[in-house]
């Protein structure tokens, strides 16, 4: 009789379905996973210690790079607590466009996972279809901030500027020109309000496509139905936030329970799931994408209406206007101030949390009154998501772990930090 | 203040009766701290009797450097003033090293059923080995979240199933967030193509403060 051993396996650091830089022990019996054991920190660039050793306004592009999916969310949470130390009063108008742009990183982030995760358990077409509305939001992004990733356009105390009157075009080539070149300018003629909103107007049939292709496939629902179920005493002991813990039956969505902005003069609804498996966390993300989308429509249209400043008047913290800073003594004092020393914080500590796309995204920022922050700490979703992939894990055959960390929406930017 | 938070504090005070070092509101958040003798007992409590039933986050604070600046001269010599160039990671001392209540465990913890959140602070009494228990029987999620405490900090939580690095290179030495260890850190890496590996060298960049840290009030 041979002995019959369990077999280690080592998953990554370098496969493609890892998201990034997952390296995996996986104990396995025959096919079965037995234990696995996630190694992580192969990102780590040290953002909290880096943090500490800059004024406040230098780390919002570090905030970026966290998720790098879902950039304008991270900037966010860190803002926030930011401004809840200061006290500061950001203008309805900026409210307005945060919580805007918040939902379009919403979709942002939703479409990369949807094609990722699709195409990890073998469905191409997704992929692609995602990233083509990928790249209009990310002209979105370019329009207002100039960069297409990571755009540190949140400031404390409101956004970095109004949102522009024109939209960039497409120019021609010798692959775009004539009715081709119109056709892809069509929704680019006006301000990027009108751009914004003819995409609310073209998306829900987008949603439709990618239902199409995925939500009653047999091979989808043989991949994901009754993959990773838990229960929501589970995900609530496990630290579940975001799509993970509403997938699980839990309607906990900060922007609902614990309002922040403007959430609560807006009309949406939180999708639940049932059984909590990872077709329902599909479910409940698809659907999320869709209640982003009737957020943007309602932001679009206030903020059309709506004209006035997007950023605090405090000049102890933003800073002045050029031309103020040219002819107004104070003004440059502030200006100069600003650039070279930043702004002080009060002593104390505070914690902000934002719904991320993946979940709770929060900071928790120590002060001693400093112009540079005393400790920085990240709370990332996707952390405690990866500490689960054990006992997601336990039981299922090796292929399935891949859908699980599909289900799970990681990026390891946040989780590494 | 916001009442809701103002009711939670009455609550928890009267709950944990002179069990609290300290119980206050910042922020409309409430703080409060216990002893690293009651920390398992009154979290435990939080979790089962007053329906803190997600630990959100949990992370080391080291106050080693706490309200030091950078820039501390005050008066200007024949050299000017000071170049704002003193960094607390030359303190070598011992007895630097040593302050009392230098290292503390934060746990923010969020009530889904109450939507309520609360922070609790700890201060392991030991500065040279900060030692607290651990919560991942109370809060499963809270075994990562000590990985990484004791990784970045040196924090030891009695109790872990598993205490093991979880963020740092295999075989790093030190824990990077203490205030004590430099942004540079201590040794930098590349490839030798002689010895056909990758080795560790002592780190050739210089610490240089571009920004100095100031303090007012």
């Amino acid at each position: 009789m041979p002995e019959i051993r369990n077999y280690t396996l080592n998953f990554g650091p370098q496969h493609p379905s890892a998201h990034g830089v997952l390296r995996l022990v996986l104990e396995l019996d025959g096919e079965t996973v037995v234990r696995s054991d996630p190694h992580i920190g192969l990102l780590h660039r040290g953002t909290e210690k880096l943090a500490e050793y800059k004024p406040y306004n230098q780390s919002i592009g570090y905030m970026d790079r966290l998720d790098y999916v879902s950039m304008m969310s991270n900037e966010h949470a860190y803002v926030m607590a930011i401004e809840k130390m200061l006290g500061l009063e950001v203008p309805e108008r900026a409210q307005y466009i945060r919580v805007m742009f918040d939902e379009i990183t919403r979709i942002l982030n939703h479409l990369m996972w949807l094609g990722a995760h699709a195409l990890d358990i073998g469905a191409m077409t997704v992929f692609l279809y995602a990233f083509r509305e990928r790249e209009d939001l990310m002209d979105c992004y370019e329009a207002v901030s100039g960069a297409r990733m990571h755009a540190t356009y949140y400031r404390p105390g409101g956004v970095y500027r109004d949102l522009p009157d024109t939209m960039a075009k497409y120019q021609s080539s010798k692959w775009h020109q004539g009715r081709d070149l119109d056709k892809l300018n069509e929704t680019r003629e006006g301000s990027l309000l009108d751009f914004i909103e003819a995409f609310t107007q073209r998306f829900p049939g987008y949603v439709d496509e990618y239902e199409t292709l995925l939500t009653d496939n047999r091979i989808w629902k043989q991949r994901t139905v009754d993959i990773a179920i838990v229960s929501p005493e589970r995900a609530l002991q496990l630290g579940f936030t975001g799509p993970m813990l509403r997938g699980s039956g839990i309607a906990w969505d900060l922007r609902k329970k614990q309002p922040y902005e403007v959430y609560d003069k807006l009309d949406f609804d939180i999708p639940v799931g049932k059984t909590g498996d990872s077709y329902d966390r599909y479910l409940v993300r698809v659907a999320e994408m869709r209640e982003s989308n009737k957020i943007i429509k309602q932001c679009v249209e206030w903020l059309k209406n709506n004209p006035g400043p997007v950023i605090a008047a405090d000049h102890k913290v933003t800073p002045p206007s050029r031309e103020d800073a040219k002819t107004n003594m104070e003004a440059l004092i502030h200006h100069f101030k600003l650039f070279t020393e930043g702004f002080i914080l009060p002593a104390g500590e505070a914690y902000s949390a934002v719904e991320h796309p993946k979940g709770e995204f929060g900071i928790y920022m120590v002060s001693d009154g400093a112009n540079k922050p005393y400790r920085l700490k990240v709370r990332a979703p996707g952390f405690p998501h990866l500490a689960a992939l054990d006992e997601m894990a336990k039981g299922h055959m090796i292929a399935d772990v891949v859908t699980i960390i599909g289900t799970q929406d990681i990026v390891f930017g946040e989780i590494d930090r | 203040m916001k009442q809701s938070v103002l009711d939670l504090k009455n609550k928890v005070d009267t709950h944990f009766k002179g069990r609290l070092l300290s119980s206050e509101i910042q922020f409309d958040e409430l703080t409060i701290e216990v002893s690293p003798a009651n920390s398992k007992n009154i979290l435990n409590q939080l979790r089962f009797e007053l329906g803190f039933d997600m630990l959100i986050d949990l992370c080391g604070v080291d106050y080693l450097s706490y309200g030091i600046a950078n820039w501390e001269s005050a008066q200007a010599c024949n050299t000017g003033f000071s170049r704002g160039v003193f960094d607390f990671d030359e303190i070598e001392s011992d007895e630097t090293l040593k302050k009392p209540r230098r290292f503390c465990v934060t746990y923010h913890l969020l009530s889904v059923c109450n939507n309520n959140r609360i922070r609790i602070k700890v201060y392991p009494d030991n500065t040279e080995q900060p030692i607290v228990d651990s919560v991942v029987d109370v809060w499963n999620c809270a075994n990562w979240f000590e990985r990484e405490a004791f990784d970045l900090f040196g924090i030891l939580f009695s109790g872990h199933p598993d205490l093991r690095r979880i963020l740092t290179d295999y075989g790093f030495v030190g824990h990077p967030l203490r205030k004590d260890f430099p942004l540079t850190g201590h040794v930098e890496m590349r490839y030798d193509s002689e010895k056909g590996r990758v080795v560790y060298e002592p780190v050739t960049i210089e610490n240089r403060v571009n920004v100095p840290r100031v303090i007012r009030h």
